[in-house]
């Protein structure tokens, strides 16, 4: 076990290697230029002053060089300096990195809660009306884009109760309230339409476990129902939705992007949209990575888990 | 494992779908205005006595790209930024157009009879927020900066300040600028809104200490930025123009979506936006809030251009130009598109109802302004066959940006028609787009210009010779020695009446005889705010009076 951890680890350098080559590869294919955008608003910016402004941020550099500097930043985990701020890109991941794992956070706990009860009740029900209304419910969160969820929840407050979602982040030890009264909107939304997923992933997945064996034998000893669903049949057709709910869980850390726009949080999907809006290659490459990292990382945890929950799993 | 690649396959396809701009929707009709929506003039000062106190939440659309007015070019700079600080001269809050006013300056300048020496007087009483005292040398180090920037620090506007032969404190209240040549432009240059006084001390230590500090004279101090969300400051007591500010804070939220913009003012959690709302969005809040809701409009020195790719056939033939710009209806245009977006008067290169505008009579004189638009169409055919050009077909460069960019190149390809022309509206985010029309990488594209006054020297810069003044400007990427003199002859003559003859003559030539950029319609600024605001006077323009210091907020009703 601790050598496949080891290796599992040391596995992880060239794939965020990969990731970083290939983001730095795409952003510079990509046209655009930071600086001519950021004086883009103004008809009277002359081109040496661009120019100028590019030399001085090295985007004038050979591209062999601009690769050299990005890798020995990452050497030296220096992830340089945004070039639409000029501030580290650390300092602007930092300010958002906590509201992005809150929601996350959130959004996985509303889906788990809501996808595993559904997802069994659907399977033990199948086929009766119950299983149907369940279905129904999660298709509709598949079908329903978040973003449009999410302006029609906002809508509904401000017209109903002359009420919307606070404008400006509160971190939860400061201000419980205040903190999930922005916070669980975007959660739900989103939480509602992962569930859908999950939920169809428990459902299909109890069904398969249902029909196995060892569960016929547990009924034949004569366990009650709910021994034989919880105890049996859900811990053995976990796998599957653990999975689901882990990507899910790295998805969601960087990957709200429309839905942090419309409610206005000021999350990582939203910091990474305008990076490469703004051509800001050194904040995409840092975020791109961080993205990377997490689902790498997730990745790893899901297979660990594995094991745990699975004592036939070994790994060697 | 298979299922595990799958489920990250569809996630990642998630994220790129997410980050993929989205195409527009295809045209529709122009939504009739709202009943009852029609807009209200704000209720503007009328005797009634300032309120102090209160926090004003205002909304800007995007965060600051610096904390340096000098350096940025952006309004999402000036509208959190400008509270802290003063310039030398200003646009008058109450008129916001075209009135310039002293801000630390004790009174106009005294200007020389060969118009070459300006001397400015300061206010004794102007402090600093560190408590140091405002005093010419500061003047002097911020322009010096604006004007000369030392090695490492940019200054986009430098180019303005081309007339300026020197800048000097002749005593410690007394600023003396020398100019190489009279510049009918020069007070209006000194009065930007982007040139906000700076400590000579702290930009002798560094230079660059504005890019991330903030330190000024202006009638609040800084209280906090939190990168992407807010921006906050509280109210200076030592400010030099007592009472004012009325308010005891101000914070400016950051918020990018259209949507909740308008939520966030119909819940009253953000009391106005400065830069501009669409007609529906103002049409929902006006009936939602009623009499809430105050409703101030006016004309932006911002326009649409139409720009040729001059370097690629036909567009480098003037005939095939002037029968495109011929073929436009501006005047029903303007009118239907206002019902729909931020577009509405129809002018020349500069803003309609402005100082320098032609009159409607004149305008209408020069080819793609006529009223007849079927004596115009007839025209644009003949000019196309004079030109040997049939079925002419091109795609039309466009950027990803809805509001007016989308209904404005689905105008005007629909009125190419009328000629037999095809254009296909090909759009691009921003920053490909902007590359595209850097690099000559297109045929025909959308252009635009925002301006903070209306001005000339600034209006016409982009009509300069593209290598040239025009570089990085000029997107029709064409060079006229010609027009290049008559922009500097209007640019050194500074009796005003003359001036506009030969800005007049510069409308006539550019855009009548040459078509080499055509503007297509001024935009229309709509502010809809919460009632219970005072003290702001809509202007042409979104970037000038952003300091908050006239503003008050008054009792609800």
């Amino acid at each position: 076990m601790q050598r496949y951890i080891i290796g599992r680890l040391l596995l992880m350098v060239p794939t965020l290697l990969g990731v970083a080559i290939l983001t730095f590869v795409i952003m510079r294919v990509v046209p655009g230029d930071v600086v001519a955008l950021r004086y883009s608003q103004s008809g009277s910016v002359p081109q040496e002053v661009i120019d100028r402004e590019r030399d001085q941020l090295g985007l004038n550099k050979p591209l062999y060089e601009q690769f050299a500097d990005f890798m020995g930043g990452i050497a030296r985990l220096d992830f340089g300096r945004s070039l639409w701020t000029d501030r580290p890109v650390t300092e602007e991941i930092q300010g958002r990195l906590g509201i992005s794992i809150e929601l996350a956070i959130l959004s996985t706990l509303l889906a788990t809660v809501l996808a595993l009860p559904l997802g069994v009740i659907a399977a033990v029900k199948q086929d009766s009306w119950i299983d149907y209304v369940i279905r129904v419910f999660s298709i509709g969160g598949l079908a329903m884009p978040s973003f449009w969820l999410g302006i029609l929840a906002i809508l509904t407050l401000v017209v109903l109760f002359q009420w919307a979602p606070p404008l400006i982040f509160v971190p939860i030890w400061d201000d419980p309230i205040e903190n999930l009264s922005q916070l669980i909107w975007p959660a739900l939304v989103v939480g509602y339409r992962y569930s859908a997923v999950a939920t169809r992933m428990t459902r299909s997945s109890v069904l398969e476990v249902l029909r196995d064996d060892y569960v016929r034998t547990a009924r034949a000893k004569g366990l009650r129902e709910t021994v034989v669903i919880v105890r049996h049949a859900l811990r053995n057709s976990l796998l599957p939705v653990i999975t689901v709910i882990s990507l899910e869980f790295a998805f969601l850390f960087g990957g709200l992007v429309v839905t942090e726009q419309v409610f206005n949080v000021n999350g990582l999907g939203k910091l990474l949209v305008d990076a490469v809006a703004q051509r800001d290659y050194t904040l995409v490459q840092a975020l791109v990575l961080l993205f990377s990292f997490v689902f790498v990382f997730v990745n790893f945890i899901v297979d660990v888990l594995y094991g745990v929950l699975d004592p036939r799993i070994r790994y060697g | 494992m298979p299922q595990r690649i799958l489920m990250a396959f569809a996630a990642l396809s998630l994220i790129v779908s997410a980050c993929t701009p989205q195409q527009p929707a295809a045209p529709t009709a122009a939504p009739p205005t709202a009943a009852g929506a029609s807009p209200t003039q704000a209720p503007l000062p009328t005797g009634e006595t300032p309120r102090m106190g209160g926090v004003l939440t205002y909304i800007v659309s995007a965060a600051p790209p610096t904390f340096d007015g000098h350096q940025s070019t952006t309004f999402a700079t000036l509208m959190p930024v400008s509270p802290h600080y003063s310039l030398l001269y200003r646009l008058d809050p109450a008129d916001n157009v075209s009135k310039i006013i002293p801000d630390v300056a004790d009174g106009l300048p005294q200007v020389s009879s060969d118009k070459l020496t300006y001397t400015i007087k300061l206010k004794s009483n102007v402090k600093f927020h560190d408590g140091t005292t405002l005093t010419s040398a500061d003047v002097v180090a911020t322009y010096q900066k604006i004007m000369k920037p030392p090695e490492g620090v940019t200054s986009p506007r430098q180019g303005v300040y081309a007339a300026v032969e020197s800048v000097t404190a002749s005593d410690p209240s007394t600023v003396v600028f020398k100019l190489k040549f009279a510049a009918g432009s020069f007070l209006a240059s000194i009065a930007s809104p982007w040139n906000y006084l700076y400590s000579a001390a702290k930009l002798k230590e560094d230079p660059k200490f504005y890019v991330k500090n903030i330190m000024g004279t202006g009638p609040f101090t800084f209280i906090e930025y939190v990168p992407g969300s807010h921006w906050s400051g509280r109210k200076f007591a030592d400010y030099f123009d007592k009472p004012k500010p009325y308010l005891d804070a101000y914070r400016a939220v950051i918020i990018g979506d259209p949507a909740r913009q308008t939520a966030a003012i119909r819940s009253k959690q953000a009391l106005i936006e400065f830069r501009g709302f669409t007609p529906t969005q103002r049409d929902e809040l006006s009936r939602a809030l009623g009499q809430d809701l105050a409703i101030q409009e006016a004309s932006w020195v911002c326009v649409n251009y139409v720009a040729f790719n001059t370097t690629v056939k036909p567009f480098d033939d003037e005939r095939v130009r002037r029968a495109l710009t011929l073929a436009v209806d501006r005047w029903s245009g303007g009118e239907a598109l206002s019902k729909q977006t931020i577009v509405k008067a129809v002018g020349g290169l500069m803003r309609p109802g402005g100082p320098f505008a032609m009159s409607d009579a004149d305008l209408e004189k020069i080819p793609g302004f006529y009223r007849d638009n079927a004596k115009a169409v007839e025209e644009a055919k003949k000019l196309l066959a004079d030109a040997g050009v049939a079925d002419l077909t091109f795609k039309f460069h466009n950027r990803n940006i809805t509001t007016p960019y989308e209904p404005v190149a689905l105008f005007l390809i629909n009125e190419w028609k009328k000629i037999g022309v095809t254009a296909t509206h090909e759009v691009k985010e921003t920053a490909a787009y902007l590359a595209d029309l850097r690099n000559k990488n297109f045929e025909v594209g959308l252009d635009f210009n925002c301006d903070y006054f209306d001005e000339p020297d600034l209006q016409l810069s982009k009509f300069r010779s593209a290598s040239g003044l025009g570089k990085g400007l000029n997107f029709s990427h064409y060079d006229d020695p010609k027009l290049d003199g008559m922009i500097d002859a209007q640019a050194r003559e500074t009796d005003p009446e003359k001036r506009k003859q030969l800005v007049w003559e510069i409308e006539r030539y550019a855009m009548g005889e040459k078509a080499w950029m055509v503007p297509v319609i001024w935009w229309n600024r709509i502010i809809p705010y919460i009632a219970t605001v005072r003290g702001y006077r809509i202007g042409s323009n979104h970037y000038t009076t952003m300091d908050m210091a006239n503003i008050w907020i008054a009792e609800e009703r």
